[in-house]
C-alpha cells in the first residue's frame, strides 16, 4: 500500500473510531477525545491529499455484490487539492468544537454525526465512480442534517431550517443523479474517465451539463438555490456552520470542476455564458444581502453565496475564453478561480468560528446588540479582523491576490493578439469587470459593518459589555485560520504554480514564482509580489513611527471619560450607530432589489403634533427569491395537499373504488 | 514580455526608480499640504474673502503634531493605529504611482488593481476610525463613505479597463507611456469617457464636491469630517495629511492622464527635475480648476449621488465596450 492507499484507510479507520468514542464515551471525556480523533482524521486528510497533488496515485477497490463496476476510490491531484482544502477546515472546527461543543451540541448522536460528516466530506474528491462519489456526497448531507438537528429541542425554528435544508439538499442530489445518469447511458459506463468519452457537442453532454451544473450550483450555495443557507447555517453549531460554509460548499465547487475540466472540457460558448451569469447574481445578490444582515451568521452566510458566485465567475470566464481559444486568459481565471476557493475555506472558516467566539462568550448574534468586544476579546478580534481583511480582499490578504488575478484574467480575456475574440467575449468581460467590482465594493462595507460594529466603540448591551476571551481549545483553531489567511496571501507565487499543476500540465509554464514569493503571469503579463509590497510599506511607516513616538513622549495620548461634550454628559450607547443604520443608505440605494418592508410608528406627547414620545422603527429585509420564487411553489403544493386530502376521507368503499379504477387503467394501458 | 520578471540589479534596474520613488514621496509630501492650501485660498478669494494664504494646511499640521491627541474612554487602538494606516496606504499610492516618471520599480509595477486596493486599506482605515468613536456622528459618516465606496467602485475599476486597453495592460506607467508616444489616443472618444469617468470616481474617492463638501460642518451633510470628528492631535494630522496625499497624488494620476509630456522616461538629472516641476504644476493647476468648479457647485444631495456614479459606470461601460467594438 502506498501513502494515498493507506491514507484512505486511515481515514476510515479514524472515522469509525471517532464515531465509536462519540456514542461510547460519558460526556466529560466525549468533546475531548472524538474532537481529537476528528481532528486526526482531518491531519490524515490533509496527508493523504498533500500525497495524490504530490502525483502518487494509488487506488482502493471496493467490490460490490450489486452486478455493477466496483468503487473505486483514488484521489487525483484535483481532488487532492480539495482534500486538502477540506480535511484543513475539517481539523480547524473539530478543535474548535471541543470547546464550543455544549448541551446538545455535544450529544452522543452529534459527535458521531460528526465524524461521518467530515469523512465522507472528505473522501468525496477520491471518488474516480459515479456510484461512489453519490454514496460519498449523500453520507455528508445526511452527516450534516444530523448535525444541523443538534439543538431542535431547545429551538423551534431548528426544524424548519433542518427541512428546508433536506429539501433542497435532495434537490441539488437528484439533478446531480439525473446528470450523472444521462452521462451513464450515453456512455454505458460509471467511471468518469468513461463519461469523459461523451462527444461534447451532443444532446446528452448539454443536458447533462446544464443538470450538473444546477445540482453542484445548489451545493454551492448559488442563486436560485441558496434559499437553504440563511436559515440553515445561522440554526447550526457554530463549528459545524463554519464547515458547512468553509468546507462543505467547496465540494460543490469540485464537482463543478470535474464537470467544466475532467468530464466535459471543451464546451460550447454559452455553457461559460450560463455560468458566468449564474456566478454573477450569485455574487451580487449575495453581498447586497450580506450588507444588510445584522445577524452575524446570516451576513456571513450570505457572503458565502457572494464568494461562490465570484468562484463560478472565474470558472464561467475561463469556460467561455477556452472556447474561444484565448488559452492564456482561461488559465489564469481557472487558476483564480482556485485561489478564490482556496482562500475562501481559510477565511470563511475563520470568520465562522469567530462568530463561534462571540457567540460562545455572549450569547448574542445579533450585531445591534453587540459592540466594544475588541478590548474584551482580542484575540477573536484580530484573528476575525484579519479575515475580514481577506473577505474584503484586501492586501495583503489571500483573498485579494485572487481576486486581482481575476480582474487581469477578465481584462486581458477579451482579445487575443490584438484582435477582438469575439462580440460576447467583449460584452461579458466589462459587464463580469463590474460585477467583480460592484462585489469588492459591497464587501468591503459588510465586512467594516460586522468588524466596526461588533468590535469597536462601546457594547450596546449587557451581554457584550460582560464577554470574556474564550478558552485556548478555541482560540488556536482561530490563530491558526487567520494565519493561513496572510500566510496565502504573502506566498501567492508557489500556491498559483501548484494549483496550476492541478488543472492542467498546459498552465504550468505560465505561472513563475518572482521576487519574494510573488506570481507571475507570462500569458498576461501580470506580475505581483506582496511581500515587496509589504517590505515598501514597512519602509514609509518608519518615519511615522518615529515622529510618533517622539511626539508621544512629550504629549502622551489622553483617555477622557467626556471628550468633546461641551459639558454635558457623555452620549449614551445606544446612540452609536447600529448595524441597522448602518446599512440604512444601502437599503435605500437599492430599495427595488431588496424590497425591504419597514413599518414606523410614532407615539406623540398628548395633542402635540411636534412633540414626539417615542418612535418605533421595524425593517425587515426578507429574502426575494424566497418570497417571490419558492412561496408560489410551496403554497401551489399546499393548496394541492388540501385538495388531495377530500380524496382520503377513510372510507373503504372509496378505496377499493380507487383500486378497482387503478387497475381498469393498467389493464387498459397494458392493451394498447 | 514587458513587465519584467527577474530583478536586474543595475541602476536603471533599481537605482533610478528607487531615487525616483524617493522624490517622488518628498515631493507629494511638501506638496499636498500646499495644493490644500491653493484650493482654500482660490476659492476664498472667489468668495471675495481674503483666506488664510496658502500654507495654513502647512500650519495646521506642525499644530495638530505638537498636540496631545485625546481618546473617548471606551474606544480601542483604532483610533491610534487607523490614522497611521491611512497615511501610509496615501504615502504607498505617492510612491507607486507614476507621477515624476514612468521608471517602474521592480517586482511591484505600478498596476492600477493593487494601487486601487492599496487606496481601498486607507477607506477602511478612516471608516474603522469614524466607528471606534462611539458617536454617531461617526459611525453615520462611516456609513455613507462606506457606501460611497462601495457605489464607486465599479466605476473605478472599469474607467481603469478602458484605460488598459490601448496600451494592453493595467500597468500605469505603460498606460503613460503609450499615451505620450501616440497622443491620439487621448483625445480618441473612448480615452475621453474613460477620464470623465474616471475623474468622477476620483471626486468621488477623495470627498469633494459634489458628493462631499470639504468645508462643512453641517451635521447632515458631513462624510468626511463626521468621521474625523473624534481625533485629535497628531490622530488628526494624520488623517488630514493622509487624506491630502491621496487627492494630490489622484489629481497627479488624472494630470499625467491628461497632459502626459514632461514626464520621466528615461533616467537623466534634469529630467527627472523636469518631471517634478511638471508634476507639480498639473497638481496645482487641477487643484486650482477643481477649486473654480467647486465654487459653482453645490453639494449633491446624498441619496443622488447613486444617480451621479451611475452615470459615471454607464459612461466607463460604454468606453470599454466601444474600444472593443468600434475600433
Amino acid at each position: 500500500m502506498n501513502a494515498v492507499q493507506s491514507g484512505l484507510v486511515v481515514q476510515a479507520l479514524l472515522a469509525l473510531a471517532a464515531v465509536a468514542t462519540g456514542l461510547l464515551l460519558p460526556i466529560a471525556w466525549r468533546s475531548r477525545v472524538t474532537g481529537a480523533l476528528c481532528a486526526l482524521l482531518g491531519v490524515a486528510g490533509i496527508v493523504t491529499g498533500a500525497a495524490a497533488l504530490g502525483g502518487t496515485t494509488g487506488a482502493l477497490t471496493i467490490p460490490l455484490a450489486l452486478p455493477i463496476d466496483p468503487l473505486v476510490l483514488s484521489p487525483d491531484r484535483l481532488g487532492g487539492l480539495f482534500m486538502i482544502v477540506v480535511s484543513a477546515v475539517g481539523a480547524l472546527v473539530s478543535l474548535f468544537g471541543i470547546g464550543s461543543a455544549r448541551g446538545a451540541e455535544a450529544s452522543r448522536t452529534s459527535w458521531a454525526a460528526m465524524a461521518v460528516f467530515l469523512c465522507g466530506m472528505q473522501l468525496v474528491p477520491a471518488a474516480t465512480d459515479v456510484v461512489s462519489f453519490l454514496l460519498l456526497w449523500e453520507i455528508m448531507t445526511l452527516g450534516s442534517t444530523v448535525l444541523l438537528l443538534a439543538d431542535h429541542a431547545t429551538r423551534s425554528t431548528v426544524f424548519s431550517a433542518a427541512i428546508w435544508y433536506s429539501a433542497m439538499s435532495q434537490l441539488s442530489f437528484f439533478f446531480v443523479l439525473a446528470g450523472f445518469g444521462v452521462l451513464v447511458a450515453a456512455t454505458g459506463g460509471t467511471g468518469f474517465q468513461t463519461l469523459a468519452t461523451v462527444p461534447a457537442d451532443s444532446l446528452p453532454a448539454n443536458l447533462a451539463f446544464v443538470l450538473l451544473l444546477l445540482g453542484f450550483g445548489g451545493k454551492a450555495e448559488l442563486v436560485p438555490l441558496h434559499v437553504w443557507v440563511p436559515r440553515v447555517l445561522p440554526e447550526a453549531p457554530s463549528h459545524v456552520a463554519a464547515a458547512m460554509s468553509g468546507a462543505m460548499v467547496k465540494i460543490g465547487v469540485y464537482g463543478a470542476l470535474l464537470v467544466c475540466v475532467r468530464l466535459l472540457p471543451s464546451g460550447p460558448p454559452w455553457w461559460g455564458v450560463l455560468i458566468l451569469v449564474l456566478g454573477g447574481v450569485s455574487a451580487v445578490y449575495g453581498i447586497l444581502q450580506a450588507s444588510v444582515a445584522s445577524d452575524l451568521k446570516v451576513l456571513l452566510a450570505y457572503s458565502t453565496t457572494e464568494n461562490m458566485g465570484l468562484v463560478f465567475l472565474g470558472l464561467g470566464a475561463s469556460v467561455l475564453l477556452r472556447s474561444y481559444h484565448a488559452t492564456a486568459a482561461a488559465d489564469a481565471a481557472l487558476v483564480a478561480a482556485l485561489l478564490l476557493m482556496v482562500s475562501h475555506a481559510a477565511f470563511k472558516t475563520t470568520l465562522f468560528l469567530g462568530a463561534g467566539a462571540v457567540h460562545h462568550a455572549t450569547g448574542e448574534l445579533n450585531l445591534d446588540r453587540l459592540g466594544g468586544l475588541g478590548k474584551r476579546m482580542p484575540w477573536t478580534a484580530g484573528t476575525f479582523g484579519l479575515a475580514s481583511l481577506g473577505a474584503a480582499s484586501l492586501p495583503i490578504t489571500s483573498g485579494f491576490v485572487a481576486e486581482w488575478m481575476l480582474l487581469q484574467s477578465l481584462i486581458h480575456g477579451a482579445r487575443l493578439d490584438g484582435e477582438v475574440v469575439s462580440v460576447a467575449a467583449s460584452i461579458a468581460m466589462p459587464l463580469a469587470v463590474a460585477v467583480l467590482a460592484l462585489t469588492a465594493g459591497l464587501a468591503l462595507l459588510t465586512f467594516v459593518k460586522a468588524y466596526g460594529i461588533a468590535f469597536l466603540a462601546r457594547p450596546r448591551s449587557r451581554k457584550a459589555s460582560i464577554a470574556r476571551e474564550v478558552p485556548w481549545v478555541m482560540r488556536v483553531p482561530l490563530v491558526l485560520g487567520a494565519l493561513a489567511v496572510v500566510g496565502l496571501g504573502l506566498v501567492p507565487g508557489p500556491l498559483a504554480a501548484g494549483i496550476a499543476a492541478v488543472v492542467g500540465p498546459g498552465i504550468v509554464p505560465d505561472v513563475h514564482t518572482v521576487g519574494l514569493a510573488g506570481v507571475s503571469f507570462a500569458g498576461i503579463d501580470a506580475v505581483l509580489d506582496p511581500s515587496t509590497l509589504v517590505i515598501l510599506a514597512g519602509l514609509v511607516l518608519v518615519p511615522i513611527l518615529v515622529i510618533v513616538a517622539l511626539g508621544a513622549r512629550r504629549h502622551p495620548t489622553r483617555v477622557d471619560p467626556l471628550p468633546w461634550a461641551g459639558g454635558g454628559s457623555r452620549l449614551r450607547p445606544r446612540m452609536q450607530y447600529t448595524a441597522t443604520s448602518y446599512a440604512e443608505p444601502l437599503v435605500r440605494v437599492f430599495d427595488d432589489v431588496l424590497r425591504p418592508s419597514r413599518d414606523v410608528e410614532v407615539t406623540h406627547v398628548g395633542e402635540s403634533r411636534y412633540l414626539v414620545e417615542k418612535v418605533h422603527v421595524e425593517q425587515t429585509v426578507s429574502d426575494v427569491i424566497e418570497t417571490r420564487l419558492y412561496r408560489p411553489v410551496l403554497n401551489a403544493a399546499q393548496r394541492f395537499g388540501l385538495v388531495a386530502r377530500r380524496a382520503q376521507d377513510g372510507s373503504i368503499h372509496r378505496y377499493l373504488g380507487y383500486s378497482f379504477a387503478a387497475l381498469l387503467i393498467v389493464l387498459i394501458a397494458v392493451s394498447l | 514580455m514587458r513587465v519584467g520578471t527577474a530583478v536586474e540589479l543595475t541602476w536603471a534596474g533599481i537605482g533610478a526608480p528607487i531615487l525616483m520613488a524617493v522624490l517622488q514621496l518628498a515631493l507629494f509630501v511638501f506638496l499636498a499640504p500646499l495644493l490644500i492650501g491653493v484650493i482654500r485660498q482660490v476659492r476664498a478669494r472667489l468668495e471675495g474673502r481674503a483666506g488664510a494664504g496658502i500654507w495654513q494646511p502647512w500650519r495646521d499640521v506642525r499644530k495638530l503634531l505638537a498636540k496631545e491627541p485625546v481618546h473617548a474612554a471606551d474606544s480601542s487602538w483604532m483610533l491610534t493605529v487607523g490614522p497611521i494606516v491611512l497615511l501610509v496606504s496615501s504615502l504607498l499610492l505617492c510612491v507607486l504611482l507614476p507621477l515624476v516618471g514612468t521608471l517602474a520599480l521592480p517586482l511591484i509595477p505600478s498596476d492600477l488593481f493593487v494601487i486601487v486596493s492599496v487606496m481601498l486599506i486607507g477607506v477602511v482605515a478612516l471608516a474603522l476610525v469614524g466607528l471606534d468613536g462611539g458617536t454617531a456622528f461617526g459611525g453615520m459618516g462611516s456609513s455613507r463613505h462606506m457606501t460611497v465606496a462601495a457605489l464607486v467602485e465599479p466605476t473605478l475599476l472599469l474607467s481603469i479597463y478602458a484605460l488598459s486597453i490601448p496600451a494592453g495592460s493595467s500597468t500605469l506607467s505603460l498606460i503613460v507611456q503609450t499615451r505620450l508616444q501616440t497622443p491620439a489616443v487621448i483625445i480618441s472618444p473612448v480615452s475621453l469617457l474613460a477620464m470623465v469617468a474616471l475623474a468622477i470616481a476620483i471626486m468621488a474617492e477623495t470627498s469633494r464636491l459634489p458628493i462631499d463638501n470639504p468645508s462643512t460642518h453641517l451635521e447632515l451633510t458631513m462624510l468626511h469630517e463626521a468621521m474625523v470628528l473624534e481625533s485629535s492631535g497628531r490622530d488628526l494630522a494624520w488623517l488630514e495629511l493622509g487624506s491630502w496625499l491621496k487627492l494630490a497624488a489622484l489629481l497627479g494620476l488624472l494630470g499625467n492622464l491628461i497632459v502626459p509630456w514632461g514626464v520621466l522616461t528615461d533616467f537623466t538629472v534634469p529630467g527627472l527635475l523636469l518631471g517634478a516641476v511638471a508634476v507639480a504644476a498639473k497638481v496645482l493647476a487641477l487643484g486650482t480648476a477643481l477649486s473654480v468648479g467647486e465654487v459653482f457647485l453645490a453639494k449633491a444631495r446624498l441619496f443622488s449621488v447613486p444617480e451621479l456614479l451611475a452615470g459615471s459606470f454607464a459612461l466607463a461601460l460604454l468606453a470599454v465596450t466601444a474600444s472593443y467594438l468600434v475600433a
